[in-house]
């Protein structure tokens, strides 16, 4: 074998250990990066769910909260928030069994206590906690529960805060 | 063959007559609705009145009115007093798509009368508030 063979073979050897190295940090790297995703959640279709819960707010995914808050949540439809947003039985057994199918972990907690609130929940105030009392209050937010205002494709149920814009 | 002609016409029409039967309402024929009703059930009802239509939309009780979220000018979008969530022009001249299902509409008359004035709007009442908006946008 040729001085010159040997050393376009070494070459090649180097560059090809180049690109697996460059595989491997990638591949270490991916937690990061899923811990990311982990926020974009993966939201079920069913057209009733989101017909009826989007009329006066987001759709709030199904994960956000667990089994037991939503059939409390569905059970005080009369009086949801300060606001009537009652159904009829059978579009409320509907949606209720959609929540539930896809609710979120449960928590803990004594069986008597729903969190009712997407937004008392503890990961919900750690994951806010820089947000300032005046970005809440601005006109384009106005309210915790206005995902959509800063969660720009909030809809698609992504949370990510890569595509996070706070209104100025 | 002709059976053939006649079979595919026979299951023609009735593709036709069930799709027809399901096809949304339109606001005039939802105002005729309301207007059966008050005829049957409101001795000496003469016509629904914008005038008293635009009045009980504007009129606070309590902390709300329609307008609350639906804004004072029912051709524009209006916003959740709450949630801030843009609602749609109520208008059906601003929004072809209001007031053409019987059954959202009064299931949107059901829970926002009780919010606003903490008792089921009237059949009148109902006709009213229609009557104005149908009167906007001309």
């Amino acid at each position: 074998m040729s001085e010159r063979m040997r050393l376009l073979i070494s070459r090649r050897v180097i560059s090809r250990l180049a690109a697996w190295t460059v595989v491997v940090t990638l591949i270490s790297v991916q937690p990061a990066r899923s811990a990311a995703a982990a926020e974009r959640l993966v939201v079920p279709r069913n057209d009733t769910w989101r017909t009826e819960c989007s009329a006066c707010h987001l759709a709030y995914p199904p994960q956000l909260l667990p089994a037991r808050s939503w059939r409390a949540i569905m059970q005080g439809l009369g009086k949801h928030f300060g606001a009537d947003a009652s159904l009829d039985p059978a579009t409320a057994k509907e949606v209720q069994a959609f929540l539930e199918q896809h609710a979120g972990r449960d928590r803990g907690g004594p069986d008597t206590s729903a969190p009712m609130r997407i937004t008392d929940a503890g990961w919900f105030r750690r994951e806010h906690r820089e947000i300032p009392a005046a970005t809440w209050a601005h006109p384009d937010v106005r309210s915790r529960a206005n995902c959509a205002a800063c969660h720009r494709a909030a809809e698609r149920g992504d949370f990510d805060e890569h595509t996070v814009r706070i209104p100025r | 063959m002709r059976l053939l002609v006649l079979g595919c016409l026979i299951v023609t029409g009735w593709i036709l007559a069930g799709g027809a039967a399901a096809q949304a309402e339109s606001p005039a024929e939802i105002q005729r609705g309301l207007e059966t009703v008050a005829r049957q059930r409101v001795p000496g009802f003469v016509a629904f009145s914008p005038q008293r239509g635009e009045q009980l939309f504007k009129t606070r009780n309590g902390d709300w009115s329609c307008a609350s979220c639906h804004g004072p000018d029912p051709l524009q979008p209006g916003r959740h007093a709450r949630t801030g969530k843009a609602i749609a022009p109520l208008a059906p001249a601003a929004d072809p798509e209001r007031f053409t299902s019987a059954a959202k509409v009064e299931k949107w008359f059901a829970r926002n009368c009780n919010d606003v004035l903490g008792r089921p709007c009237t059949p009148v009442e109902k006709g009213d508030v229609l009557a104005w908006l149908l009167s906007l946008g001309h």
